[in-house]
């Protein structure tokens, strides 16, 4: 069966070309684009790969991280952080939030892939 | 603070106006002749019962002798010492030292003061470049695009048998991404270039000068009309009295205050219309004109400059030339090289900060004093524009025996449409702005990397 990964992320064009790369790849794709009710729908999607924008419409990257590792189904998911600002600070602040990798834009299509794959474990 | 303010200077002062001897006081206070001199000499901190006997045997009151800007003064002194230590026992004789040398203690405080202010400033520069959110959103605007388009042109290059509708798709997509990727740098570039904010933007002399210029378009019509010295004095007080939001700093309203009087009195010695007279019947030769009215080519170059585009292009209609709103650039220097007026262009920037290209005309003139040079160049980058400069440089001290004259060049950009820089078979001098944004890896004139990936 299909590896589900959940992309909340708000640029549409990233989105249709991160999707189109990782359906070829053989994962299971959902998206999903504002920070308001992400929370909500990583919680009832329950991904096995969870790839978080931090800079979203409504609500950050960082809070919505926080919320799903407080509490509910999703408090275990690996998550791949995406950010336009590679400094140490937002790095540091995605790991004390309990985020398992992080990502600084622009990435390559061949390291995304890897790191899913690495992240979604055999 | 001058040393009279000291409390010892004032025993001693307030001393030889009652004249009385220094060992009759020192006996009414009950101490030595000699511990009253130390005392006097600020070598001895005075303070408590002993001050109020002297105060006493002086006649008058002990605040009279102790208060005042000696505390803060040490206050101050004590502070720089906490930031940057020093021996105890120095520490201890602060008193002393501030007695013995208060011009030396009042320039450590007053160097202090300065110290603190740069660092404030520094810290909002860096805090802005850091925080600002209007750049923070064009950059992550910006890395949106491009991460967009590297993975759509990386799937569009590696997938085999990609289906026409993705096809069709992903160049759509990539096509957008561009378009908003070049909106994005172009309003960044707006936005650093101080053309779209210009109040938040001001933050040295140079950027106040600028913005002013900028404001009236290098163009002063009240500047232009003649009238007693009295009447330009007071039309340009006007201007910069209006001119508070821009002109901040002392430094800029004095610079902006020096270049003013010079339109003034350049205006005087070059009118307005005899100079579009000439332009329309000679073209822009500033040599040729400034030997007919006997004026100097450095200022006719300026009248030039001063010129908006919109009355110049009408007149340079069968030229090379591609006169645009702004009109003609300017860069004038001194003999070290630094920039004293700049008059950029949309597509010929000027250096703010460091030193400019070293291979523009505006310096070999330096080093060819009198000699007019006239050269046709293209800047450095992907859509390098094509202008003619005119330059010149000429003393502005009077000669003396055994002195070096000091000079001034002038360099007048003058934008080449296509056909203008075709028309001559010789190539176009490459040129730059400064080495930080110039392309150009393999340059006898780099003095430093370029910031720029990858070489022209």
């Amino acid at each position: 069966m299909n590896k589900h990964v959940l992309l909340v992320e708000d640029e549409p064009n990233i989105i249709e070309a991160v999707s189109f790369l990782l359906s070829r790849d053989g994962w299971c794709v959902s998206t999903h684009s504002n920070g308001h009710d992400a929370a909500d729908v990583i919680r009832a999607k329950q991904p096995d790969v969870l790839v978080l924008d931090v800079m979203l419409p409504g609500r950050s990257g960082f809070d919505i991280l926080e919320d799903i590792r407080s509490e509910g189904a999703c408090m275990d998911v690996p998550v791949l952080m995406l950010t336009a600002r590679g400094q140490t600070k937002d790095r540091e602040r995605a790991e004390r939030l309990g985020a398992t990798r992080f990502m600084t834009k622009p990435f390559s299509n061949a390291e995304i892939i890897e790191t899913l794959h690495e992240l979604s474990g055999p | 603070m001058r040393r009279e303010t000291l409390t010892g200077s004032r025993i001693r002062e307030r001393r030889l106006i009652n004249g009385q001897k220094q060992a009759d006081l020192a006996r009414k206070a009950g101490i030595s002749a000699s511990y009253l001199n130390l005392i006097e000499h600020n070598r001895r901190r005075i303070g408590g019962k002993l001050l109020l006997d002297i105060a006493s045997a002086l006649g008058v009151e002990p605040m009279s002798l102790s208060e005042g800007a000696e505390a803060a003064l040490l206050g101050a002194l004590r502070e720089v010492a906490a930031m940057h230590p020093v021996e105890q026992s120095e520490l201890e004789r602060v008193e002393e030292f501030a007695g013995r040398f208060p011009g030396w203690a009042s320039l450590i405080e007053a160097l202090a003061q300065r110290q603190s202010s740069l660092e404030q400033t520094v810290v909002s520069l860096t805090d802005r470049m850091t925080h600002d959110p209007q750049l923070a959103e064009a950059l992550h605007d910006m890395l949106g695009a491009v991460t967009a388009i590297r993975s759509t042109s990386s799937i569009l290059v590696e997938t085999d048998k990609l289906e026409p509708e993705w096809q069709d798709r992903f160049h759509r997509n990539l096509n957008e991404d561009a378009t908003r990727l070049t909106e994005g740098s172009q309003a960044l570039v707006a936005y650093l270039n101080d053309e779209t904010s210009e109040h938040q933007q001001v933050t040295t002399p140079q950027d106040e000068i600028e913005a002013f210029f900028q404001r009236h378009g290098y163009h002063f019509a009240l500047l232009e009309n003649g009238g007693s010295d009295t009447q330009a004095h007071d039309a340009i007080e006007s201007m910069l009295e209006n001119a508070d939001d821009l002109l901040v700093s002392a430094s800029a309203r004095a610079q902006v205050k020096r270049l003013l009087i010079r339109y003034w009195s350049d205006a005087q010695a070059f009118g307005f219309d005899a100079m579009l007279d000439e332009v329309s019947n000679v073209g822009l030769e500033p040599a040729s004109i400034a030997a007919k009215y006997n004026l100097d080519i450095g200022l006719v170059m300026r009248r030039f400059a001063n010129v908006p585009g919109d009355v110049l292009r009408p007149l340079l209609q069968n030229s090379p030339y591609d006169i645009a709103e702004a009109g003609l650039g300017l860069a004038v220097c001194d003999s070290s090289g630094t920039l004293t007026m700049r008059k950029p262009l949309p597509r010929f920037a000027l250096p703010r900060f460091g030193a400019a290209c070293p291979l523009w005309s505006l310096y070999q003139a330096l080093s060819r004093p009198l000699v007019a040079l006239r050269e046709r160049s293209q800047l450095s980058g992907r859509d390098g524009a094509p202008f003619e400069t005119l330059a010149f440089a000429a003393p502005v001290s009077a000669p003396q025996f055994g002195a070096v004259p000091l000079l001034e060049a002038h360099m007048l950009m003058i934008p080449l449409s296509a056909s203008g820089a075709a028309q001559n078979m010789e190539p176009l001098r490459p040129i730059g702005i400064s080495c930080r944004i110039c392309p150009r890896s393999e340059c006898a004139g780099r003095r430093e990397p370029s910031i720029l990936a990858g070489g022209v």
